[in-house]
C-alpha cells in the first residue's frame, strides 16, 4: 500500500477509521477542526508542508460529510504558491471544496490567469482544470479568449489543448452568451482533423455543445465526424492504446455519433451513404462476448448507432433491423441489456412507421413490468404508457390495472396516474372509462388524486347515456364491505345525482340508495361528510311521492349535524334542512348538475407541466418537436371563453416519480405515512395481533384480582411504546410529591373504569374534579372534558394538553384559563384513529391554587375497543372466514384460567362492553365479529371463545 | 372524446448537451470515500444527494442493471469489491459509456496503485483525485489511454519528489551554512 507521505494525515485518517461510532468519529473530527483552525489563525508559523497537510485534512472531513466552513481561504492562498507541490494542493482542494459560486474564487481569478498564460505547462494543466471544473460566469469574462487561443495553439503539447479544449466547453456551456466563437466553425473543424486521439475526444465533446446551440454554423463538421466515425469503425490508424478491449475508442464513437444526432439531417448523398455504411457495420456486427467490458463498449455504441439512425429517418428496412435487434435486447438475460432495449424502444416510439412492430413485443414487455429490478420495470411503464394508443389501450390499462394490486409502492402513484392518463386518452368507450377509473379508486385509493374522480364526474355529467350506466356500477361498489373514501365519494355523488334513473330496478328505491350510501357513513371523515349530505338531499328531491320515513331519517341526520364544528357541514346540514321543507321549489334548487364547460383534463396538464418542467433538450427531445405528428400528449380543447381550467386542488403529487427509499423500507415498515397525509397499511398481520393480544388482556382484568396480577395482559394499557409519560410513574401527580394536592380514588381504576364505559370520573382532587363523557363512531370519538372546580375560589393557569400516539388525531377545542369558583367547564375533543394500536393518549392537565402548582398526567380512555363497531353475523359466516385464518399472528389463543364462572347472559353482556357481539345461536361457542375499525383499514376482526371446564349448568 | 393535437414548443427550456454531473466513490458501509462535483451544487445539496443516493445504491441486490433513476437524472454505478463507484448523468447519455468510464478510472486507479484496494483510496485520497482530474474535465471525458494518464501522474509525481529534494538540499545548505 502505497503512503500518502505526509504522516499527519494518514494518522488522522487511521484515527477516524478506528472511531466506533459516529459520535467518536464526530468528536475526533471536531478535534482536528480545531487544531486546524488555530494553525492557520497563526498562518506565518506554518511551512507549506503544514499548510499542505492541513488543507488535505480539511477536505476529507468535509468529505466525510462534515461542513468545513473556514480554511477555504487558505485552500485559495495556495494556488499563488511559486512550488509546483503547493500549487497543486491548491488547486486540487479548491476545485473540491467551493463551487462557481464561491467569492474566494475571486481573489484567484489573477493568479489562474498568469498560470494559464504563463510559459509553465503544468501550471496552465492545473489552471485548465480548476476553471474546467468550477469556472463561473467572471472566469468567463476574463478567461475565455486565453483559453481558446491554447486550444488552437500549434506550440502547445497535445496535453494543454485537450484540458483547454473541455475548460472552454465548460466556459460556454455555463455562459454562451460570454464566449464569443464567431468564426469557429473552421476551427473546430481543423480540430477535427487532429491525430492526437485525446485532444480528439475532448474537441469533439466541444463540438457536441456548439452544435447543440447552433448546428447551422457547423455544417462544415458534418462530413469530418462521418470520416472519425468511419476511421475509428473500421479501427484504422487507431494506436493500440486507444483502444478499450479491442475497441476503438467507443467514448470517442459515442461523442461523434451524439454530435452528428444535432444536425437535423444529412443532405450529401456520400456523405449520407458513407455513414449508413459505418451504422450498418455496426448495427449488424456486435456480437455478444463473454467479457462484460468489452460487451458494454461495443453496445454503448451500438445504442448510440440505433439512436442515430433514428435521428436520421433510416430506410424503412434499417429501421425494422433496429427494432428487431431492441426486441431481442428487451428478452435477454443481462439486465443492463434488458434495461436499455426498453429504454431505447421507447425513443423509437418517434419514429412514425415501426411502431405497430414494437406492438408485436408487447407480450414481452408486460413481463418487464414484473421484472425484479425496479429501474427495469420502470422502463417497461415508460415504455408501455408511450405505446398506448387506441388499439390496445384496453389491454394495456387492464394490464396495468391488474400490475397495480402487485405493485411496490415506490410504483403505485406512477402507475394509477398513468393508467388514469391512458384511459382518458384513449377510452374505446366512455363506459369502459367509467369503469376503469372506478377500479383504480378500488384498488388504489390511497394514490388517486381527486383530480381523477373529478374527471370523472365531469364525463358522467356531460355525457347522459353514461349516467346510469356510471349509477349501476356506484351501487355495484357500494355493496363491497370495505371501499376506499374516494369510492364512498365518487359513488355518493352519481348516485344522488343519477340513482333515480335506475328507480324502477330491484335494489334502487330511494330507500335503498339511502341506505346503502349512509351505511358507509361512519366510515368516512370530515372532508366525505358535505358530499353524503348533499346526495340525501338530491335522494329526498327525486322521492315522488316523498316517503315520510326516509324524510324523517335524512332530517334527523340534517338536524345532527346543524350543530357540527366543520363550518361547511353545519350550513349545508341547516341550508338542506330549511330547503326540503320548502316542497316543489326544492326540484328547482336541487335540480340536477348542469353540464361542465369542456376542459383540458387537469390531469393531462399536470403530467404536461411535469414533463415540461423536465425536460431537457436533447437530440430526441428537439427532434420530437420537429415531429409534431408524432406528439404523445393530447389535450381537450379549450374553452373560447379563456375559463381558467379546473380550480387547482391543491399540489398534484402524483406526477412526481416517488422516491425508491421507499422500496427500501423494511417490512417491519409498512405502516407508511403518505406524503398527502394517509395512512396505509398493507400487511394485516401487525394489528390484528394487537387487536387480539389486547382483547384478551383486556378481558382479564374482570377475572378473580389474582389471574389479574399474574396475566401478562393486564399490562395491555400500559401501552409498550407508548409515550414515556403513560407510565406508571408519570401518572403521580407532581402535587403530591410537595405534599399538597392528593388525588381522590385510584387514578388507573379510574381510567380502567373508563375503559369500559363512556362516561364517569377521570380524576379528582381536593380542587377540581374532572369528568368524561364520551361518544364513539367508528374511527371517530368525541369526548367532553368536564373541569369542575371544587373550590369557592378560582383555579387559574388551567392547561390542558393533549400526547396523543402516533394513531390517534385529537383536537381539544379552548381550555379556559381560570375556571370560576363552583363551576363547571365543558371541553370537546375530537379523536379520530386512524391505525389500530394499543397506545394510550395522554392528557397532560395543570392548575394553580393559591401558589400551588399542579400537574397532573391522565391517560385518556380513548382505548382500541371503544373503535370496533360490531355486525352480526351468522354461525355459517363466521366458521369458514375464522378457518381461513391460518394461525399466528393472524390468529392467536390464549387460555384464561381462574376465572370466575360466569352465565352466559353475564358473559355476552361483557363481551358487549368491549364492543363485541355474540353470535345468537351458539351454545357452546361464542364467535364475536367486530368490524369496520376505521376508514382506510377495514379489517375484521374474529373472536371465538370456546368455553371449556365451565359447569354445564351455567351453559 | 375529441382531442386536438397540441405541443408547446416554446416552453423547453434550453440546456447545452449532456455531461457527467458528478462522481462519487461510498462504501459498502456508506462512507464517502470520494466526492467530485461537475454541476453546480450547494454543499446543503452535495451532502443530501450522496445521503440520498447511497440508500438508494446500497440497497440494491445483486444482478439488477447498473442503473437507477434518481431525481430526473440517472445514475451508473458499478460494485468493485467494497467500494461502490458512481457516475450521476442526465436522462439521455449513453448509460454504458458512462458504466465504462467508471472501469476505466478502475484499472487507471488500478495499474497506478497495483492492484488498488479501498484501503489505497483511503490513504490516498488525494491520488485519486489527481487521477481523476487527468481522466474527467467538466464531465467530460478527457483522456482514453491509460498509458498517456498514467504517464502525466508519474510526471506530477516527479515533480513532486524534485521540489522535496530541492527543499531538503537547500536545508541541508542552509544547515551547513549556519554551522
Amino acid at each position: 500500500m502505497a503512503l500518502s507521505g505526509m504522516r499527519g494525515l494518514s494518522v488522522f485518517i487511521s484515527d477516524v477509521r478506528n472511531c466506533q461510532n459516529k459520535e467518536q468519529e464526530r468528536l475526533r473530527v471536531d478535534k482536528e477542526l480545531g487544531n486546524v483552525r488555530t494553525r492557520f489563525k497563526n498562518e506565518k508559523g506554518l511551512s507549506p508542508y503544514e499548510k499542505k497537510k492541513y488543507v488535505w485534512k480539511m477536505l476529507y472531513i468535509y468529505m466525510l460529510g462534515y461542513d468545513v466552513d473556514f480554511g477555504h481561504m487558505e485552500a485559495v492562498s495556495l494556488i499563488s504558491a511559486p512550488k509546483y507541490p503547493e500549487k497543486q494542493v491548491g488547486y486540487i482542494v479548491t476545485a473540491c471544496l467551493l463551487n462557481e459560486n464561491h467569492d474566494f474564487l475571486r481573489l484567484a481569478i489573477n493568479t489562474v490567469r498568469n498560470d494559464i498564460i504563463g510559459r509553465n505547462e503544468t501550471f496552465q494543466c492545473l489552471a485548465l482544470t480548476l476553471v474546467g471544473n468550477i469556472g463561473g460566469r467572471e472566469f468567463a469574462e476574463s478567461l475565455a479568449a486565453d483559453v481558446q487561443k491554447l486550444l488552437i495553439s500549434s506550440s502547445c503539447r497535445p496535453l494543454v489543448r485537450k484540458k483547454a479544449a473541455l475548460c472552454l466547453l465548460r466556459l460556454y456551456r455555463k455562459n454562451p452568451d460570454v464566449v464569443n466563437v464567431d468564426g469557429w466553425a473552421d476551427r473546430m473543424a481543423q480540430l477535427l482533423d487532429e491525430r492526437d486521439l485525446g485532444v480528439l475526444t475532448s474537441s469533439m465533446s466541444l463540438l457536441v455543445a456548439l452544435v447543440s446551440n447552433n448546428h447551422e454554423a457547423y455544417w462544415s463538421c458534418l462530413p469530418k465526424c462521418v470520416k472519425t466515425l468511419e476511421r475509428l469503425a473500421r479501427n484504422q490508424d487507431i494506436p493500440q492504446e486507444y483502444t478499450y478491449y479491442g475497441i476503438p475508442s467507443p467514448w470517442l464513437q459515442v461523442k461523434t455519433m451524439r454530435a452528428l444526432q444535432y444536425f437535423p439531417t444529412v443532405e450529401d448523398p456520400n456523405t449520407r451513404r458513407s455513414l449508413f455504411e459505418v451504422l450498418q457495420r455496426i448495427l449488424m456486427g456486435t456480437d455478444v462476448v463473454k467479457n462484460v467490458n468489452k460487451n458494454n463498449a461495443s453496445h454503448a455504441v451500438l445504442f448510440e448507432a440505433l439512436a442515430l439512425v433514428m435521428h436520421l429517418d433510416a430506410e424503412k428496412e434499417m429501421m425494422s433491423q433496429c427494432v428487431a435487434l431492441l426486441g431481442k435486447f428487451i428478452a435477454v438475460r443481462e439486465p443492463n441489456i434488458r434495461y436499455l432495449g426498453l429504454e431505447n424502444m421507447t425513443r423509437m416510439l418517434m419514429v412514425t412507421d415501426v411502431q405497430d412492430i414494437i406492438k408485436r413485443h408487447q407480450a414481452q414487455i408486460i413481463t418487464s413490468l414484473k421484472d425484479p429490478d425496479i429501474s427495469i420495470r420502470r422502463r417497461a411503464l415508460d415504455l408501455l404508457y408511450g405505446m398506448c394508443d387506441v388499439s390496445n389501450a384496453k389491454d394495456i390499462v387492464e394490464e396495468l390495472l391488474q400490475y397495480l394490486s402487485s405493485a411496490d409502492f415506490a410504483m403505485r402513484e406512477e402507475l394509477s396516474l398513468k393508467a388514469a392518463i391512458l384511459a382518458e386518452k384513449f377510452a374505446p368507450d366512455l363506459s369502459w372509462y367509467v369503469d376503469v377509473i372506478l377500479q383504480l379508486i378500488d384498488k388504489a385509493g390511497d394514490f388517486v388524486s381527486d383530480d381523477i374522480w373529478f374527471r370523472v364526474v365531469q364525463f358522467v355529467t356531460n355525457n347522459e347515456d353514461l349516467q346510469s350506466y356510471a349509477a349501476a356500477k356506484a351501487r355495484e361498489y357500494l355493496n363491497k364491505p370495505a371501499i376506499h373514501e374516494t369510492m364512498v365519494k365518487v359513488s355518493a355523488y352519481i348516485l344522488g345525482e343519477y340513482g333515480h334513473l335506475l328507480a324502477r330496478r330491484p335494489g334502487y328505491s330511494p330507500k335503498e340508495l339511502f341506505t346503502i350510501i349512509h351505511e358507509k357513513h361512519p366510515t368516512v371523515s370530515t372532508s366525505t361528510i358535505p358530499i353524503l349530505l348533499s346526495s340525501y338531499a338530491k335522494i329526498l328531491m327525486h322521492t315522488q311521492p316523498p316517503e315520510p320515513e326516509l324524510q324523517n331519517q335524512i332530517w334527523t341526520i340534517f338536524n345532527k349535524y346543524e350543530s357540527c364544528i366543520d363550518v361547511e357541514i353545519q350550513q349545508r346540514a341547516a341550508e338542506y334542512f330549511a330547503l326540503s321543507r320548502k316542497g316543489a321549489s326544492l326540484m328547482d334548487i336541487l335540480a340536477e348538475m348542469p353540464k361542465f364547460p369542456e376542459r383540458q383534463s387537469a390531469l393531462i396538464r399536470k403530467a404536461e407541466d411535469a414533463e415540461v418542467d423536465t425536460a431537457e433538450q436533447s437530440a430526441i427531445k428537439l427532434r420530437a418537436q420537429q415531429q409534431m405528428s408524432t406528439a404523445l400528449v393530447v389535450t381537450d380543447q379549450r374553452p373560447p371563453n379563456g375559463m381558467p381550467a379546473q380550480p387547482s386542488i391543491g399540489p398534484l403529487s402524483l406526477v412526481k416519480v416517488p422516491s425508491e427509499t421507499v422500496d427500501s423500507q423494511n417490512p417491519g415498515d409498512q405502516g407508511l405515512t403518505h406524503p398527502n397525509g394517509v395512512v396505509y397499511k398493507e400487511d394485516p398481520q401487525p394489528p390484528s395481533q394487537d387487536i387480539i393480544g389486547d382483547l384478551l388482556g383486556t378481558l382479564s382484568i374482570e377475572g378473580p384480582p389474582g389471574a389479574v396480577a399474574q396475566s401478562p395482559q393486564s399490562a395491555t394499557y400500559e401501552a409498550e411504546g407508548a409515550p414515556s409519560a403513560a407510565d406508571a410513574a408519570a401518572l403521580v401527580p407532581v402535587g403530591e410529591e410537595s405534599g399538597s394536592v392528593q388525588p381522590i380514588g385510584n387514578i388507573n381504576e379510574r381510567f380502567y373504569a373508563l375503559c369500559l364505559k363512556d362516561s364517569g370520573v377521570l380524576y379528582e382532587d381536593p380542587n377540581i374534579q374532572i369528568g368524561i363523557k364520551a361518544e364513539w363512531r367508528a374511527h371517530q370519538g368525541r369526548l367532553v372534558l368536564f373541569l369542575g372546580n371544587k373550590n369557592t375560589a378560582s383555579l387559574g393557569s388551567v392547561q390542558a394538553l393533549i400526547l396523543p400516539p402516533t394513531h390517534l388525531k385529537m383536537e381539544l377545542s379552548l381550555v379556559p384559563e381560570t375556571i370560576p369558583p363552583r363551576a363547571q367547564v365543558q371541553c370537546p375533543l375530537e379523536v379520530m384513529n386512524l391505525r389500530p394500536s394499543r397506545d394510550v393518549a395522554v392528557l397532560d392537565f395543570s392548575y394553580k391554587f393559591g401558589p400551588t402548582m399542579v400537574n397532573v398526567k391522565l391517560r385518556l380512555p380513548a382505548v382500541l375497543n371503544k373503535f370496533l363497531q360490531p355486525i352480526t353475523v351468522s354461525p355459517e359466516e363466521f366458521f369458514p372466514q375464522w378457518r381461513s385464518l391460518s394461525g399466528p399472528p393472524l390468529k392467536l389463543q390464549e387460555v384464561v384460567r381462574g376465572v370466575r364462572p360466569l352465565p352466559l347472559p353475564e358473559m355476552a353482556n361483557l363481551f358487549n362492553t368491549y364492543r363485541l357481539t355474540v353470535c345468537p345461536g351458539l351454545v357452546s361457542v361464542i364467535p364475536c365479529v367486530s368490524d369496520r375499525f376505521m376508514n382506510l383499514l377495514n379489517m375484521f376482526l374474529l373472536v371465538e371463545v370456546e368455553l371449556t371446564g365451565v359447569p354445564l349448568s351455567l351453559v | 372524446m375529441h382531442y386536438t393535437v397540441c405541443k408547446e414548443l416554446n416552453s423547453v427550456i434550453l440546456s447545452v448537451s449532456s455531461q457527467i454531473n458528478f462522481v462519487c466513490l461510498i462504501s459498502r458501509q456508506g462512507k464517502v470515500r470520494l466526492t467530485k462535483w461537475y454541476s453546480t451544487y450547494s454543499q446543503k445539496e452535495r451532502s443530501k444527494a450522496i445521503r440520498e443516493l447511497s440508500g438508494v445504491i446500497l440497497s440494491r441486490g445483486p444482478k439488477l442493471c447498473n442503473f437507477v433513476d434518481w431525481k430526473g437524472h440517472k445514475v451508473v454505478y458499478k460494485r468493485y469489491a467494497s467500494l461502490y463507484f458512481c457516475i450521476c448523468i442526465d436522462e439521455e447519455d449513453n448509460e454504458l459509456e458512462a458504466l465504462e468510464v467508471i472501469h476505466h478510472f478502475v484499472e487507471i486507479l488500478d495499474r497506478y496503485f497495483g492492484s488498488v484496494c479501498e484501503l489505497d483510496l483511503i490513504f490516498n485520497f488525494h491520488k485519486a483525485y489527481y487521477i481523476l482530474d487527468e481522466l474527467l474535465i467538466a464531465g467530460e471525458l478527457q483522456e482514453s489511454s491509460k498509458r498517456t494518464i498514467a504517464k502525466l501522474i508519474s510526471a506530477q509525481d516527479n515533480l513532486v519528489e524534485v521540489a522535496k529534494e530541492e527543499a531538503s538540499s537547500l536545508s541541508n545548505i542552509i544547515a551547513q551554512a549556519t554551522k
